[in-house]
């Protein structure tokens, strides 16, 4: 028991580091970029290997990324919530009842305050956790999740996101998809800019120019460019990145909860059957899912480059895994799994 | 003058850590207290569903009259249970005779359209849920506190100032795995999303 708890103060901790590292790398991005508009718009110059005049773009850009930060921590549960239409879930319906009771309970499984709980109205099942921190922490299923599931797999599915809520990932989950969305807005932003000023496509003639700033410009006009393009990249491989083991971990502490590894593997078998994607899911939210709810991102494609650029574990090898645990605790003879892997 | 001031120096840590050591030992045992007050506030709610169990089913289920007024019996002597070893009893009693209860409620089709059957069914598992999870919660913070009362050096303090061990909470043993009863009434579609197991 203490050491589960180890575990959970340890994945906090880097939880906590994660978005400390995202937020600081978000705004020297944005600020970088600001810098380079500085030389191309502004006053900003190289004259003589000095920098000369006032970075006025630099600062706007610094303080619009913390402003961006700020409001994406204290405001990104709500803005996550609006761009997936979801909206408050309230005990309407006997469903709705055995929904929100399920919330509670599987809160006090994981000795978590309550958190709110929210719907989309849609027919894929699915659901996902929220919030900067356990207190201020929301979760959401799908219409489709309640109507295809039983207690019991809701269970696992609401175990699955309290494990989010504890553990802070739905804080770094939040951050990258509501500062992903800024990001690729920023960079859409200048990549227009730039092909209306005529940068991109003048850049031959500043060839001709025989001032080192004009050089310089160009140069860091370049970079603004390749910035552009690859932020969001980045961001999504970042993204990418910390969610898939996120996934695993969270399978494992929703069991811990229930005590039932067949609750969340039940569940996840009946999602494996959908197929319908999410209509209201992007690729700057897909990411907070519990499966991943865009189309044809659910094969179960093993190799590193699947691997690279998918949010989530295959289904079929959580399952696998669940299945493994339902074998080692639930009775049928352990020896035969370790046997059946040689 | 060096040695009264090592003296000194040791009596202080001596001290520091006594404070120390028991502050933890209050904190855990609020702890305990705590997760017992969650406790018992489901099991007041579950005592006060009872009685509307037994209004709403009464007129369906002829042959589980047993197991009803044993839930019934069980929840008066709960109610009046003199320590809380055998109010434990009461409750585990309870927890038996309502999963049997609820259970078979899914071979009714009639009690399955009563709305208010169906209402005080979702109340009743939820509550049974929190319960369990609950007492998780509660003989976690037991095992944490008895073993800071046994396990030196915190011990020669949990003796001086009277910490008593707590008590877990067991389960009754029949309470672990949820009956499965089979009446084999063909529930039919209601039954559907419990089929698939095995």
């Amino acid at each position: 028991m203490s050491a589960a708890r180890a575990d959970f103060w340890e994945l906090e901790r880097r939880n906590r580091r994660e978005t400390a590292i995202l937020v600081a790398v978000f705004v020297a991005l944005f600020t970088l970029l600001g810098f380079g508009l500085d030389f191309r718009f502004g006053d900003l110059a190289i004259v003589n290997g000095t920098l000369t005049g006032f970075p006025a773009l630099t600062l706007v850009a610094l303080t619009f990324a913390i402003f961006q930060a700020l409001l994406s921590y204290y405001g990104g549960a709500s803005l996550v919530l609006a761009s997936v239409q979801a909206r408050e879930l309230t005990p309407d319906t006997p469903q709705h009842q055995m929904v929100l009771d399920v919330v509670r309970e599987m809160a006090l499984a994981a000795r978590m305050p309550v958190p709110k709980a929210y719907l989309m109205n849609d027919p894929s099942p699915n659901a996902f956790a929220t919030g900067r921190n356990p207190n201020h922490s929301v979760v959401c299923v799908t219409q489709g999740l309640i109507d295809t599931m039983d207690r019991e797999e809701v269970q696992g599915v609401l175990g699955h996101e309290m494990a989010h809520v504890r553990d802070y990932d739905i804080r770094t989950m939040m951050m990258i998809a509501v500062l992903v969305a800024g990001v690729a807005m920023l960079a859409d932003f200048v990549y227009r800019s730039m092909w209306y000023t005529g940068t991109v496509g003048g850049g031959s003639s500043s060839r001709d120019d025989d001032s080192r700033s004009g050089n310089g410009g160009a140069l860091i006009g370049i970079l603004v460019l390749v910035l552009a393009v690859l932020a969001p990249f980045f961001a999504q491989l970042l993204a990418m990145a910390v969610s898939r083991e996120r996934e695993y971990l969270a399978d494992a502490a929703s069991v811990e909860f229930t005590r039932n590894p067949r609750a969340l593997l039940r569940a996840l078998e009946r999602i494996a059957q959908t197929e319908s994607p999410l209509r209201n899911a992007s690729r700057g939210t897909a990411h907070m899912f519990i499966v991943n709810p865009l189309q044809g991102a659910r094969d179960d494609d093993e190799g590193f480059f699947a691997n690279l650029f998918s949010t989530h574990p295959p289904l079929g090898r959580r399952i696998e895994r669940l299945r493994a645990l339902l074998n080692e605790t639930g009775g049928q003879t352990p020896a035969a799994s370790s046997i059946s892997r040689s | 003058m060096s040695a009264s001031l090592v003296v000194l120096i040791i009596l202080a840590a001596v001290v520091a850590w006594a404070v120390l050591g028991y502050n933890s030992l209050v904190s855990v045992r609020n702890q305990v207290q705590n997760a017992w007050r969650q406790i018992d506030v489901q099991l007041r709610r579950r005592h006060d569903l009872i009685p509307n169990l037994v209004e709403a089913v009464k007129g369906y289920m002829q042959f589980e009259r047993e197991t009803l007024t044993q839930v019934v019996e069980a929840r008066a002597k709960a109610i009046s249970a003199p320590d809380q070893a055998s109010r434990m009893a009461a409750e585990n009693q309870i927890t038996g005779g309502l999963s049997r209860l609820l259970a078979v409620i899914e071979n009714y089709p009639q009690l399955k359209s009563d709305q208010n059957v169906l209402k005080l069914q979702e109340e009743l598992t939820t509550t049974e849920n929190q319960i369990a999870f609950s007492r998780q919660a509660y003989n976690d913070s037991v095992m944490l506190l008895n073993t800071r009362i046994e396990s030196f050096p915190t011990n020669l303090i949990a003796n001086n100032f009277g910490f008593k061990q707590a008590e877990y909470f067991q389960g009754a043993p029949e309470d672990q795995v949820v009956p499965k009863v089979d009446l084999s009434m063909g529930g039919g579609a209601a039954q559907a999303p419990s089929t698939p197991r095995a």
